[in-house]
């Protein structure tokens, strides 16, 4: 059997692409939603926070960090049976989402926490004494004044996802990483596996460099 | 007309040791339309009395009445609306970066659901008042500090609120810039009957703007009164710090100065000259000050008289001018004057 050349495999690249782009891009709007509730769970219930509530806090402190501290590849094969469950099927870029997600929420849940957080308390104090409703804080004061390192939290987050997903190759999730697997690491084809990662460089590139266009344009709200 | 009655604010020790008894019962009259200051040392619990009076702390004991309401027991939507009749001006201004001046001075209103148009009919008139109109749009990254405290001022005003409360509002600004902001604090005051009460340190903020004033002391009130009655009288520690007169030790005992307060226009008048002749007798200067305070002028000097001048005289010459004081010294005014 001949080798595929680089530039023979480049219509399945692009199709890889897309399926990266794809369960990275609804396994990232997912972790948003996730991650900013579970965020804002932790940092309001917390002893400092607006109401605490020691026990659901910790209870929930403690499952993120299990989450976290399991390797991805791990949580990828334990969380078969769940996928199968939810999608139907364990294989194939929609499938690759329920464990994108569940391992990334943890991750970015933290990093809403800490953001939130970083809102200097007189902001909040100052809202409190305008008669604003813990709700209107979270949403008018604490969300709003932490955006630029909300936004730079999504940025690694985004990063993250796109590890994740080649990760993901392994079970058979498609996209570049299960490509450049398939292809270029079981078959010994070195230049198909190179051009899956100069894929991977540019995208992650690109969401880096969006993410702090975002955050500059974002300066003046410090 | 706020009453403060006896307030007390205990917290718990660091490392759940004891409690630390902060304010240790306060009690207070602050009547409408009054700017109202409370002085003291760091520590001495200004922080604690203003977060209870803007509701941020529980008292744990003691009543906090704004025209006749008990506020220190309220919670829910009770104490939210309570804290609208409350207007807090914050040294570190506080406002929020990702709003607007006009997102910022809308705030209180937004989150009392008043309607838009009405929002921004008022956060127009606000920035008019605090001269800083045109600026809707700026961000507050994007005005100095003086501005970014006039924003503060707009917003806490943005609510009607029946009390404007200043925690050391000024303490962030160069002198300039505090002299503006306190000018337009007493504009308010004048212009919209609002009871203002300043928290602060600075005594040039007493001087400036305040029409009475408290000192606090380890969470006493030590001393409280309207400014003037405070400078005129002598033994007013308060009094002696708003318009120093500079003791100098190497002047000899003080137990045989006169201490004299002239007020208003005997402040401006040759009285020094006329006691002269009256007690007909050499007086040295050992120690003077000449303040404006609100809109007032204060002279104190302390006086040495040469050889044995007849002290019922200078007492009655003191006695016939309604704006003079007198006080002889005792030796423990120094130890007094010295803290």
């Amino acid at each position: 059997m001949n080798k595929t050349t680089w530039y023979e495999a480049l219509p399945e690249v692009w199709i890889a692409t897309l399926e990266t782009l794809y369960m990275v891009g609804v396994s990232f709007v997912l972790t948003v939603v996730g991650g900013v509730a579970v965020g804002i769970v932790l940092q309001v219930t917390s002893p400092s926070g607006l109401r605490p509530m020691r026990a659901l806090n910790t209870v929930l402190g403690v499952i993120v960090n299990l989450f976290r501290s399991l390797p991805f590849l791990i949580l990828l094969i334990a969380l078969i049976g769940v996928t199968r469950f939810i999608v139907g099927t364990a294989i194939g870029p929609t499938a690759a989402i329920v464990p994108l997600t569940i391992g990334a929420v943890p991750f970015f849940a933290r990093i809403v926490e800490s953001a939130l957080r970083e809102v200097p308390r007189g902001r909040v104090e100052a809202a409190q004494v305008m008669g604003a409703t813990d709700g209107q804080i979270v949403r008018k004061v604490l969300v709003p004044e932490a955006t630029t390192a909300l936004v730079a939290g999504a940025t690694l987050t985004l990063v993250l996802l796109v590890g994740y997903s080649a990760m993901a190759g392994v079970i058979g999730a498609g996209g570049l990483g299960d490509f450049a697997l398939v292809y270029g690491y079981q078959r010994f084809n070195t230049p198909v596996l190179l051009v899956a990662v100069v894929v991977l460089i540019i995208m992650v590139q690109i969401m880096q460099s969006a993410g702090d266009a975002i955050i500059r344009r974002l300066a003046h709200r410090r | 007309m706020i009453v403060v009655e006896n307030l007390v604010k205990t917290f718990p020790g660091v490392g759940g040791a004891g409690t630390v008894e902060a304010l240790r019962g306060i009690d207070l009259e602050i009547p409408t339309g009054e700017i109202f200051g409370i002085v003291g040392p760091s520590g001495s619990g200004k922080s604690t009395l203003l977060r209870c009076l803007n509701l941020l702390e529980r008292p744990t004991s003691g009543r906090i009445l704004l025209g006749g309401d008990d506020l220190s027991t309220l919670s829910g939507a009770d104490l939210r609306s309570a804290r609208r009749r409350i207007g807090t001006v914050f040294q570190q201004f506080n406002l929020l970066h990702s709003r607007t001046v006009l997102g910022n001075v809308e705030f209180p209103l937004e989150v009392a659901g008043v309607d838009r148009t009405q929002r921004r009919t008022r956060v127009r008139e606000l920035l008019e008042l605090v001269g800083l109109a045109g600026k809707e749009s700026s961000y507050p990254s994007q005005l100095s500090g003086g501005q970014q405290q006039r924003v503060g001022i707009a917003r806490a005003l943005a609510a009607e609120p029946d009390v404007l409360l200043c925690d050391e509002a000024t303490s962030a600004l160069d002198p300039d810039t505090t002299d503006q902001v306190l000018d337009l604090v007493a504009e308010i005051n004048r212009r919209l009957g609002v009871t203002v009460v300043v928290i602060t340190h600075e005594l040039g903020v007493l001087r400036r703007v305040c029409t009475s004033a408290a000192r606090l002391e380890s969470g006493h009130i030590v001393e409280t009164g309207r400014i003037s009655d405070l400078v005129a009288d002598p033994g007013s520690m308060l009094g002696a710090a708003i318009v120093p007169v500079g003791d100098d030790p190497s002047a000899g005992p003080i137990a045989d100065t006169a201490l004299v307060t002239a007020l208003g226009e005997d402040a401006h008048g040759p009285w020094l000259s006329d006691l002269i002749r009256t007690v007909d007798a050499d007086v040295a200067v050992v120690g003077g000050r000449v303040e404006r305070v609100g809109t007032t002028t204060v002279g104190r000097l302390r006086l040495r008289f040469g050889g044995a001048v007849d002290r019922d005289a200078v007492a009655r010459f003191v006695g016939d001018r309604p704006h003079l004081t007198l006080s002889w010294g005792t030796d423990t005014d120094l130890e007094g004057l010295a803290g």
